[in-house]
């Protein structure tokens, strides 16, 4: 059937901002699907708040609306826009409920825009429990005794039946937020109570446990004409009891036999068309009793889902793609499988090879945080890794994950072991190996953990091996035993630790064996054809595939997995230079190892190799493809923390040089730089060891910034204030060394900061954007609200950044991308620090401009001129552009939601407009804190913010708010004039404040952090706002922007404009750009 | 025990790897299977009759042996090739090793080459003879065996495999693994004949299923012979070998064509084609695995199959006007299905009783069913 013609404009539907659960595998879905369909000649709408995609990118869709995701604004679009169709499939949970709410509310019928893909009665079967389960009844599948509940009195009855342990499911809610497993009543209560809140329709599943059960998926297509195939079966290594996000996952199944994966394919297969999902993808999910095979299935995802990103990079067949190109009409067998040209995609992918995919979690960075594994999903981002045998898969990924710290080096004791492999957390995996080299036996630890002794006696094999090499050292360990180690995974770095040697020892001494990596394809269909799209992986086996042309080529080196401080921005930036590059004729080869990216897409860059970013892995790719040139700027710290090594090695890096990354890192040779320059920075100095900390604080006056060098997202940054919190500091687990001593800056209080992101090609800079920062000096960059243009900066500070960023652009010799940060304090700037490579900030000021950033820096690497560009010396802003963090805070029950030093955001949104009040309302609303336009003010206020609380406390009541101040703060308001109505602190006497929010009295919290004495008081507030989805801000400089932005709201109405209407590139103004 | 073994093939490639299985050397054409799942069914399918079958997936034995998956009565392949054999099986059903029943079953098998190169080797040069040796490991010597190895084309490996004599096949369906959609409508008590040229067992547990009680017959048996017992409908196996080379089942087959419903798989359809005054023709390295995607060509829906051939139908040699090519391959557009226009006899090239492989072409059965209810 070819492409439907009754239809000519789609809408497309976004995920947002990157959290916990929806990451950028949305960002690489709905990438290829507005790809897939403009080459299909559909004119396409985009709505997505995150400016740090793909997608976003004015070239994707012909009219990109970075708005946020409401019914609201989604309806002002297609009242605007006037879509023929919707496609909700390709934009996570967010899109799926997002055109749910459009279609219930009556605006999908009344603008006559049709659901494709998926229908809202298949979207609602899938996802309401009890639908869901009747569903499966009828065809015949088994699911875990269940039933739905909406308060606590039906909770109390429905428990008596099913017993404990209970899986508590809240319906409708992202990566199972809010869920649990409760062994008792007391958790019971909690949890079912917790999930109530959260759900948005206010129902949560409570169900038979099938923990410790088998878990499967599978990833199904279907097409118009009923054509049903499988593109992806993936088995966990963890079993049922822990999220699949949090779980290790394997492709394909490895414990089924032939007969019991038809059965999961029948049924998958019958769930697909017993749901309705008319075309596209979807993600089943089952359980398997490992003592006699029952199966029951445990839900399904009517849409492209994290797994299907896995799956899709997993087997090569881009399920997204396909899915759009369904959603339009085609069947399967009329789509050609690009990777064989030949064959067409209505077949199902043959693997031979085993993915192995692990979770990274970022617990480091919410040290209150319960680290447990549930079925609640914790992580921040994931690895993918490729070999011929699952521990070569395995090994691959775990060194993928960058985790620093050696498996298994140190010493654990029994009873930690033990308790660590009962409860599952994120250390399950050393855990596991540790117990292994001590000699737990299999049938133990299938006790203790429920995984299968297949798996389980894979791992046994890398412990035994690892005890075999450790009674070796470099000079007498067997060719035949090192050749083995290399074959199941074993890297360099972990071999020289077990000979203890040095990792470029033991390459040297396999070199010499002619103990080297070849490069195998990732072709679909395990050789049956021949394959043309160079998707490489490396494994120690006979034959090399790679054959590298000899043209001209440039490799960029991506970022890894996904963590706080380096997510999609970097992989945004990846891609672009891939972009750039090929338009300047380079070949292009990407290498990352993160399944969620588009650079990981197999038609981003000429060449793709998946594979881990460590030394010894890009060193063997650089060997094979002998590249013009590496670029390590634009991947964030993975591939600038190999720079210097790579080069050392001979690599040829281009753009910036790995001397001037290491001059602007390093503090000392830094510092004299600026001496030089004349531009004032902090005082600072450089420590290894606590009594030299204690010096240079003393020196510099506290407070001072601590933080180890070399990090990125403020990891383990402090501000201290006195002796003591150093010493605490400098005594915690911060590896320090002579190379990587602890940095020690003034901290200036009460400065406000500003970001510049430049382009340098060594004779001229250009500034992309200063950008001013909402919350003060203190918080994070990348957890700080900021503005484009600025908003409050003087003409003559302004000039002296742009004075001091062109200074620093030359005197570094910057070729390519830099950003630099500023401090504005007492009315001077300060350099809080340069980063010669791309920022976090990149695509907010390329979407902000218009200018594309990374690929102007990607063409000056290569030898172009800013001058071939037409560029101004500063790029103009024709509106006003916000970025706003978004926190994981509601997956970490009892986790402090303040903001500091350390970077905490999981991703960001932009809201643009034409005043600072309104994008700044639209940025909070893509955030989802929603700005009250009356109601009742809370203000609590520390001392040091009380001077400047009464201006804020006067606006909101000529607004008309009422406002409530605990008695400190309110004395301050009251004597400047304030009405305001005193309450209680928590300890005060009833009611008190909190009793105020959880009755739903309070819309606006304005609470800055008082101090410890105070600290759970204020703690319980915070959370209760982000349970109750209370606006909170924990900063003057924010409760400012809040009360600019309220006052918007009040005034006038947000409109929505495109992207392409901004920048003036719209085919209606000035013809497409 | 030796680990040590070599793989050769004709064109002079060789492979060094383990060894495991049975301690003993094989010769046979090596083909390639891309199936992930199911090794157990195709160690023990009879079409893999005098061939060295190579795993494309890399892990093998993961699940280990069980009592139940099993196509006949013992392995009928001459040797195994795997990238990694699975040191510890791990299913609820497993009652062996691989190894172990390797062993016991004498198949000698190599591990741990390049099973990717190799199957890139012989999707460049197509299916070829070869030898997998435990005991020798000199290349002129293994040579020389694999140069006096018949070869596959003019082989009649059907008389090799098939039974001695007739039996009632009392297979039961194992509906306690299945998850099953399939409609029992087409239920019907029909007396079903079989040739068995290797048949596997999961096809006389689909007629079981179907309703049928199933005469297996040796493949030499004649057509008066079949004729007298009786059947509603006579069914036509898969097996190994050159369908050229089984002339008496052709001419056969020729005799029973427009007296009674003849359904026939694989081997079968071959035959089929051959009896229709077609040809055959061998394929480059053939098709094996569980996802070679086939257009029904009435019906315009796609079904994903199982194959095992290395033998195909040549279209143009068929007399269109009597015979409609009802399927088709995708990936190659060789021919998948045919039915003849006015008697009824239809096959498929591919196996709708999967084990292993996809269940999507299990309404053939159906169709041969219905097709004996209204002979009745």
């Amino acid at each position: 059937m070819p492409r439907r013609t009754d239809i000519s404009k789609i809408l497309i539907i976004g995920s947002g901002p990157i959290v916990i659960g929806q990451a950028c595998e949305f960002d690489y879905s709905g990438t290829q699907a507005c790809k897939a369909l403009r080459e299909e000649g559909y004119e396409i709408v985009l709505v997505n708040s995150n400016p740090a995609t793909i997608m976003t990118d004015p070239e994707l869709a012909d009219h990109t609306y970075i708005e946020p995701l409401t019914k609201e604004f989604l309806e002002a679009i297609i009242k605007k826009e006037r879509p023929d169709a919707l496609l909700p499939t390709v934009g996570g949970q967010t899109a799926l409920n997002l055109a749910v709410e459009l279609a219930d509310a009556g605006v999908l019928d009344q603008y006559k825009v049709e659901m494709i893909g998926a229908k809202t009665p298949a979207v609602k079967m899938a996802e309401d429990r009890l639908l869901f389960k009747h569903a499966m009844k009828e065809i015949g599948l088994d699911t875990p005794a269940s039933e739905v509940v909406g308060d606590m009195r039906e909770a109390q009855r429905v428990i008596q039946n099913i017993g404990f342990p209970a899986v508590i499911r809240p319906s409708f809610t992202l990566g199972g937020a809010g869920g649990g497993i409760v062994y008792n009543n007391e958790e019971y209560e909690e949890i079912v109570q917790r999930g109530l809140d959260l759900s948005p329709v206010h129902q949560v599943l409570i169900e038979e446990s099938v923990l410790g059960w088998k878990e499967f998926e599978m990833e199904v297509m279907r097409d118009v004409q009923d054509n049903v195939v499988i593109i992806c079966s993936i088995e966990n290594f963890d079993p049922m009891g822990i999220h699949t996000g949090d779980s290790v996952t394997v492709a394909p199944a490895q414990t089924l036999t032939d007969r019991e994966y038809q059965r999961m394919r029948d049924a998958s297969a019958a769930v697909i068309r017993k749901i309705g999902v008319e075309t596209g993808g979807s993600n089943i999910q089952f359980a398997v009793n490992p003592v006699d095979g029952r199966l029951v299935v445990i839900e399904m995802n009517p849409r492209v889902s994290r797994s299907s990103a896995l799956a899709s990079k997993a087997t090569g067949f881009p399920i997204a793609k396909i899915a759009a190109k369904l959603a339009v009409g085609y069947t399967l067998n009329e789509i050609p499988n690009d990777i064989t040209k030949k064959t067409p995609a209505s077949f199902e992918p043959m693997l031979d090879y085993v993915v192995v995919k692990i979770p990274k979690w970022a617990f480091e960075k919410f040290p209150e945080s319960d680290p447990t594994l549930g079925t609640q999903m914790k992580s921040v981002g994931e690895v993918m890794a490729i070999g011929r045998t699952f521990k070569e898969a395995f090994l691959k990924g775990l060194r993928s994950l960058e985790t620093n710290r050696a498996l298994t080096s140190e010493a654990v004791d029994k009873g930690t072991i033990r308790q660590k492999l009962l409860t599952p957390n994120a250390e399950r995996i050393t855990y596991l190996l540790q117990a292994l080299i001590e000699g737990y036996t299999i049938q133990e630890l299938i006790d203790l953990t429920r995984i299968d002794p297949w798996f389980l006696n894979e791992m046994k094999e890398i412990a035994d091996m690892m005890r075999d090499i450790s009674s070796y050292s470099l000079e007498n360990i067997p060719v035949e035993l090192l050749r083995e180690a290399k074959r199941s995974g074993f890297s360099d770095t972990r071999l020289s630790r077990l000979l203890k040697t040095k990792p470029q020892e033991v390459a040297e001494a396999r070199y010499r064996a002619n103990i080297i990596p070849v490069y195998k394809q990732v072709d679909t269909c395990a050789a049956e054809f021949e394959s043309y799209t160079p998707y490489l992986y490396s494994t120690y086996e006979d034959e090399d595939e790679a054959e590298p042309s000899d043209r001209k080529k440039v490799m960029i080196l991506g970022s890894g997995p996904n963590r706080i401080g380096q997510g999609i921005e970097f992989d945004y930036c990846c891609c672009h230079a891939s972009f750039a590059l090929k338009e300047e004729g380079f070949e292009t080869i990407m290498v990352n190892c993160n399944p969620e990216t588009v650079s990981t897409d197999y038609d981003t860059s000429d060449r793709l190799y998946f594979e881990p970013l460590t030394l010894e892995d890009v060193i063997h790719i650089v060997r094979r493809e002998k590249p013009f040139g590496v670029i390590v700027q634009f991947g964030g710290q993975t591939p600038l923390n190999l720079a210097l090594e790579l080069q050392r090695s001979g690599v040829p890096i281009i753009g910036t040089s790995p001397e001037s990354i290491d001059l602007a890192e390093d503090r000392k040779r830094f510092g004299g730089l600026l001496d030089n320059l004349k531009i004032p920075q902090p005082q600072n100095g450089t420590a290894v060891t606590l009594d030299e900390a204690r010096i240079v604080a003393r020196q510099i006056g506290y407070p001072v910034l601590v933080r180890p060098s070399y990090v990125l997202g403020g990891r383990a940054m402090v501000i201290v204030y006195d002796e003591a919190g150093l010493d605490n500091y400098m005594q915690a687990a911060v590896q320090v060394s002579r190379d990587r001593p602890v940095l020690i800056d003034k901290f200036l209080e009460d400065a406000y900061e500003v970001d510049v992101d430049a382009l340098c090609d060594g004779e001229r800079v250009v500034i992309g954007g200063i950008m001013e920062h909402i919350e003060e000096a203190g918080i994070h960059s990348g957890d700080s609200s900021c503005v484009l243009p600025t908003y409050q900066l003087s003409e003559e500070l302004r000039n002296t950044i742009r004075k001091y960023t062109v200074q620093l652009g030359h005197e570094l010799d910057v070729i390519g991308l830099m950003n630099v940060q500023y401090a504005i304090h007492n009315g001077q700037v300060y350099v809080l620090e340069v980063n010669p490579r791309a920022s976090r900030t990149v695509p907010f000021v390329s979407k902000a401009t218009g200018v594309p950033l990374a690929k102007i820096a990607a063409r000056l690497m290569v030898g172009r001129k800013l001058k071939e560009f037409n560029l101004p010396s500063e790029l103009k802003v024709r509106q006003y552009c916000v970025k706003s963090p978004v926190f994981p805070f509601a997956k970490f029950p009892g986790v402090d939601t303040i903001l500091g030093p350390e970077m905490k955001s999981t991703g960001e949104v932009m809201g643009t407009d034409d005043s600072f009040g309104k994008a700044y309302v639209k940025a909070q609303i893509s955030a989802g804190s929603v700005l009250p336009k009356s109601g009742v003010a809370f203000i609590s206020v520390n001392h040091h913010d009380k001077r400047l609380i009464s201006k804020i406390g006067a606006d909101l009541v000529e607004m008309g708010f009422t406002i409530i101040a605990t008695r400190g703060t309110a004395q301050v308001l009251r004597n400047a004039g304030v009405a305001v109505e005193t309450v209680y602190k928590v300890n005060e006497g009833r009611p008190h404040i909190a009793d105020y929010v959880k009755s739903g009295k309070v819309h606006l919290i304005i609470n800055t952090p008082l101090g410890k004495e105070s600290f759970f008081d204020e703690k319980s507030i915070r959370r209760a706002a982000i349970h109750y989805r209370i606006p909170c801000i924990t900063t003057i400089a924010g409760a400012s922007a809040a009360v600019a932005g309220i006052r918007a709201l009040q005034n006038e109405s947000l409109g929505v404009r495109s992207l392409q209407e901004y920048l003036g590139t719209s085919k209606s103004s000035s013809g497409n750009g | 025990m030796n680990k040590r073994a070599t793989l050769l093939l004709e064109d002079g490639r060789v492979f060094h790897g383990k060894g495991h299985g049975f301690e003993s050397e094989a010769v046979g054409e090596v083909v390639f299977n891309t199936s992930m799942t199911g090794y157990q069914e195709i160690l023990t399918d009879p079409s893999y009759a005098g061939q060295i079958v190579t795993m494309t997936y890399p892990l093998i034995g993961n699940t280990g042996i069980n009592r139940e998956d099993v196509e006949s009565r013992k392995p009928f392949l001459e040797a195994f090739i795997v990238r990694r054999m699975a040191p510890i099986p791990s299913n609820w059903r497993t009652t062996d090793t691989l190894d172990d029943y390797l062993i016991e079953n004498r198949i000698p098998v190599i591990s741990d080459i390049d099973t990717r190169a190799l199957v890139r080797h012989i999707r460049l040069k197509g299916s070829m003879r070869g030898i997998v040796s435990r005991i020798d490991h000199d290349v002129d010597s293994l040579r020389k065996k694999v140069e006096g190895s018949p070869l596959m084309e003019g082989w009649d490996l059907a008389s090799r495999v098939t039974v001695d004599r007739a039996y009632k096949s009392g297979s039961e369906a194992l509906n306690f693994i299945e998850f099953s959609t399939l409609a029992d409508t087409s239920q019907y008590a029909a007396h079903v004949v079989a040739y068995d040229f290797g048949i596997k067992t999961n096809i006389l547990r689909d007629l079981v299923h179907c309703g049928a009680r199933v005469t297996v017959v040796p493949s030499s048996t004649s057509s008066e012979e079949v004729l007298s017992l009786n059947p509603d409908g006579i069914f036509l196996s898969n097996g190994p070998g050159d369908p050229e080379a089984v002339d008496y089942a052709i001419r056969n087959i020729r005799n029973l064509l427009g007296k009674k419903p003849i359904f026939g798989i694989c081997l079968g359809h071959q035959l089929m084609g051959l009896a229709f005054g077609g040809k055959t023709f061998k394929l480059k390295f053939g098709h094996h695995g569980g996802n070679q995607p086939v257009l029904d060509i009435q019906k315009n829906k796609v079904e994903i199959t199982a194959q095992n051939h290395g033998f195909a139908v040549d279209p143009d040699s068929l007399n269109l006007n009597d015979i409609d090519i009802t399927h088709i391959n995708l990936n190659d557009k060789t021919v998948e299905g045919m039915a003849h226009r006015s008697m009824q006899a239809f096959s498929v090239q591919y196996h709708p009783e999967a084990s292993p492989g996809p269940h999507d072409s299990y309404y053939l059965f159906e169709r041969f069913f219905k097709m004996m209810k209204e002979n009745a």
